[in-house]
């Protein structure tokens, strides 16, 4: 142990602790800035700076580690002066609109300028104007905004390594962009959105949905669907400020009704129906020496990552659309001929916890017939509780309400889809009792639970074992993949997420998601699973009715044309 | 000599970006690494585009824009600015003709800021090239100039 004395406290910390960490650790606050838990340090910003007794200028407390004997003062005068330069050097260069920022009142350069007590600027602001990059359908680059911390482009180059962004020339120049400050959309990103959710300010941003929708909820010509991923309602009480992010989905429900949509929908629903075409197309590959390993298809960063970067996998890639399609699919074929509707007069909104489900739903090959997209708009988490502040919803006055039907019944197995690992479970529960013809007498499978990067388990199917392998974040995705281009891969089977802890961690997801609320909002997930009366996707009796009624059996020709489709190869 | 001579003459490593990257500026008449030219080191290297456009627009004997044959650098740091006591970036800019980095209708000259080159002693300085010269008048400016513009570098 190390001894030293903070502010005066008796402090007394493992070796190698960084002075914050032990600040942290008896509740003294030392604010910060371009640092983020989970990622490097980067020691950009100086505001976490504090003065050491004995030591020349003030040292970064991020990354000076604590030495026995150190006597730290984290807020004497120097200090504060120091922080409130430099907090008042980054305002005079920055975009200074809050009101007309997406951040307001939920900037981190906003609050640390407010807990500084910054009430005027000394400095004349000499922001140059850039030009802001919107010209794709999920994220909105403003440099305007950006106060050049390097948060997106650690997490961009090592969580995802992407490395799309990095910083460009040097001193008061440096900026952060792409190679030759290129569009987004020129460049291999996959938009996951990563580098919005670590943004401390508003420089890079989902595209916003919002006032489209609004504009559709009042269009008397139109009947507005909107389905509610499973990630969603386990982070959006973040939002409303609950400490927990679970909200009950009832209550879910009846907000989005006060919103004023027509019909409430459950992915869960076309969750299980994954599970089904997934499930079948597998043991299809596994018996009729299909191309293996096969690899899950619902998340579209990771789509856009086998697009662009790694041609030779996608006829590994499982034909079925995501959840999220399979919904709009059904939505303007199955549940129009039911109610008489014309698919044209059917809206589709889908809530997601990721921004690359914008881009999703703008594929054209995603539409009912070639015009009309099965996924008309997507809004994220944040854009949801943004509609909710809007509306001025008080959760604590709700009553609950039940999905809407025909796709109402849902499965535990469904809800698991939101944590890294549960395609993977939502999978073997089915296929190991259809193929085994035998009942599970646990259905949790631990092993693919958890936030490991990568996580392997095996499962005897029919006298065989399969081996299956889940990860997540895209710079995990890529040591698997390369290992099946290389056809080293022993595995059959292969979950790929691209947000690190799965679609909970993802772009779209309330501000803050660290390793730690990420397995705050997995156990929740968990929670949602236990309490389902129904565990697995193939004993969901609203799947067996659509079965039934409509697509007659996994992976049939209706099954086939309305819920697989193709990938093409964008490598260049 | 070809961008593939440049990359065969070093390990396949990204250690060697920068190596590579002086060797293509140092190579071209009007040294400047294209786009073309990022985009086949980073194949090369196995890295991102990104990552060499970093590298490049941070050290400022680099460029992305075509220059002239001579480079002329301006020390900007403290000391050199201290002791500027003529104004050394206006006399060259007056005598050439051109803005700070602006390249001369001739593609002969172009005018550069640098960080520190380490001759704060001898502030003010400058470089052309790969030439220093130190303890700049107005004078020992403008005939440096002229003897590149002879040819004799």
């Amino acid at each position: 142990m190390v001894n030293l004395r903070i502010n005066n406290i008796d402090v007394s910390v493992e070796k190698n602790t960084t002075i914050l960490e032990a600040a942290k650790k008896y509740n003294i606050t030392i604010p910060t800035l371009c640092h983020y838990p989970d990622l490097h340090i980067n020691s950009d910003c100086r505001i976490c700076v504090v003065e050491i007794d004995g030591y020349y200028g003030l040292k970064t407390s991020c990354s000076t580690p604590v030495k026995e004997g150190m006597k730290i003062k984290t807020n004497s005068p120097k200090v504060l002066n120091a922080r409130k330069t430099i907090t008042e050097l980054i305002l005079a260069n920055h975009d200074t609109d809050c009101p007309s920022c997406i951040r307001n009142m939920k900037c981190e350069l906003q609050s640390l300028s407010r807990n500084l007590g910054i009430d005027t600027n000394r400095f004349e602001n000499v922001l140059q104007r850039k030009e802001i990059d919107d010209n794709n359908p999920s994220l909105v680059r403003n440099p305007n905004r950006c106060i050049k911390c390097g948060r997106c482009v650690d997490v961009c180059k090592e969580t995802q390594g992407m490395h799309v962004l990095d910083s460009m020339g040097r001193g008061h120049d440096m900026e952060i962009t792409p190679a030759f400050g290129k569009y987004l959309n020129d460049e291999i990103c996959t938009y996951c959105g990563q580098c919005a959710n670590v943004c401390p300010v508003g420089a890079i941003i989902e595209k916003d949905n919002t006032d489209t929708v609004w504009e559709k909820l009042h269009d008397p010509n139109l009947f507005v669907m909107v389905q509610i991923a499973p990630a969603v309602r386990v982070s959006i009480g973040e939002e409303i400020g609950q400490q927990n992010g679970l909200i009950e989905s009832g209550k879910l429900v009846s907000a989005m009704k006060h919103l004023g949509f027509n019909h409430v929908h459950d992915t869960l629903f076309t969750a299980d129906l994954t599970i089904m075409e997934e499930g079948t197309e597998l043991v299809n590959r596994i018996t009729n020496g299909g191309v293996l390993p096969m690899l899950t298809s619902c998340c579209p960063g990771w789509i856009n990552l086998a697009e662009q970067e790694y041609p030779e996998i996608l006829p590994h890639i499982s034909s079925c659309k995501s959840p999220q399609q399979m919904f709009g699919a059904l939505a303007k074929s199955y549940y129009a001929e039911k109610e008489k509707l014309d698919p044209k007069d059917i809206y589709v909104v889908s809530v997601m916890p990721c921004t690359a489900k914008k881009y999703e739903a703008s594929r054209e090959e995603l539409s009912v017939d070639g015009t009309n997209p099965e996924v008309d708009i997507v809004l994220t988490t944040r854009e949801l509780a943004k509609m909710f502040r809007q509306m001025g919803i008080d959760f604590n006055q709700l009553d609950s309400v039940e999905f809407d039907n025909p796709f109402g019944i849902t499965t535990g197995a469904a809800a698991l889809f939101g944590a890294t690992g549960g395609v993977m479970e939502a999978a073997l529960r089915t296929v190991y009792e259809i193929v085994n013809e035998e009942s599970l007498d646990d259905v949790d499978f631990h092993a693919v639970r958890g936030m490991q990067g990568i996580k392997e388990a095996e499962v005897v199917l029919g006298g065989q074992t399969v081996k299956v392998a889940v990860s997540h974040s895209l710079a995990n995705a890529r040591i698997l993949v390369e290992q099946v281009v290389a056809g080293t891969s022993p595995y059959q089977f292969i979950e790929v997420m691209a947000c690190p802890g799965g679609c909970i961690g993802g772009g779209g997801q309330p501000y803050g998601t660290t390793n730690e609320v990420r397995q705050q909002r997995i156990a929740s997930i968990y929670e949602v699973d236990g309490k389902m009366v129904y565990r697995k996707s193939h004993d969901n009796p609203s799947i067996k009715a659509l079965y039934k009624e409509y697509l007659t059996e996994p992976n049939s020709k209706k099954a086939h044309h309305l819920l697989h489709t193709h990938y093409n190869s964008r490598n260049s | 000599m070809s961008l593939e001579k440049i990359l065969s003459k070093y390990p396949q490593k990204k250690e060697y970006l920068i190596e590579i990257l002086l060797d293509v500026d140092e190579d071209k008449k009007n040294h400047f690494i294209s786009e073309e030219e990022v985009t086949t080191i980073a194949k090369h290297l196995k890295i991102k585009e990104s990552h060499v456009c970093s590298v490049l627009s941070f050290y400022t004997l680099l460029s992305s824009r075509e220059r002239g044959e001579y480079i002329i650098q301006v020390c900007k740091d403290v000391p050199c600015y201290l002791n500027d006591n003529f104004n050394v970036v206006e006399t060259i800019s007056k005598h050439l003709g051109i803005e700070m980095n602006d390249t001369t209708d001739d593609r002969m000259f172009s005018l550069e800021f640098t960080a520190c080159i380490g001759c704060c002693e001898n502030a003010p300085a400058m470089r052309i090239n790969n030439e220093i010269f130190v303890s700049l008048t107005k004078d020992k400016v403008i005939k440096i100039i002229d003897s590149k513009k002879g040819g004799n570098s």
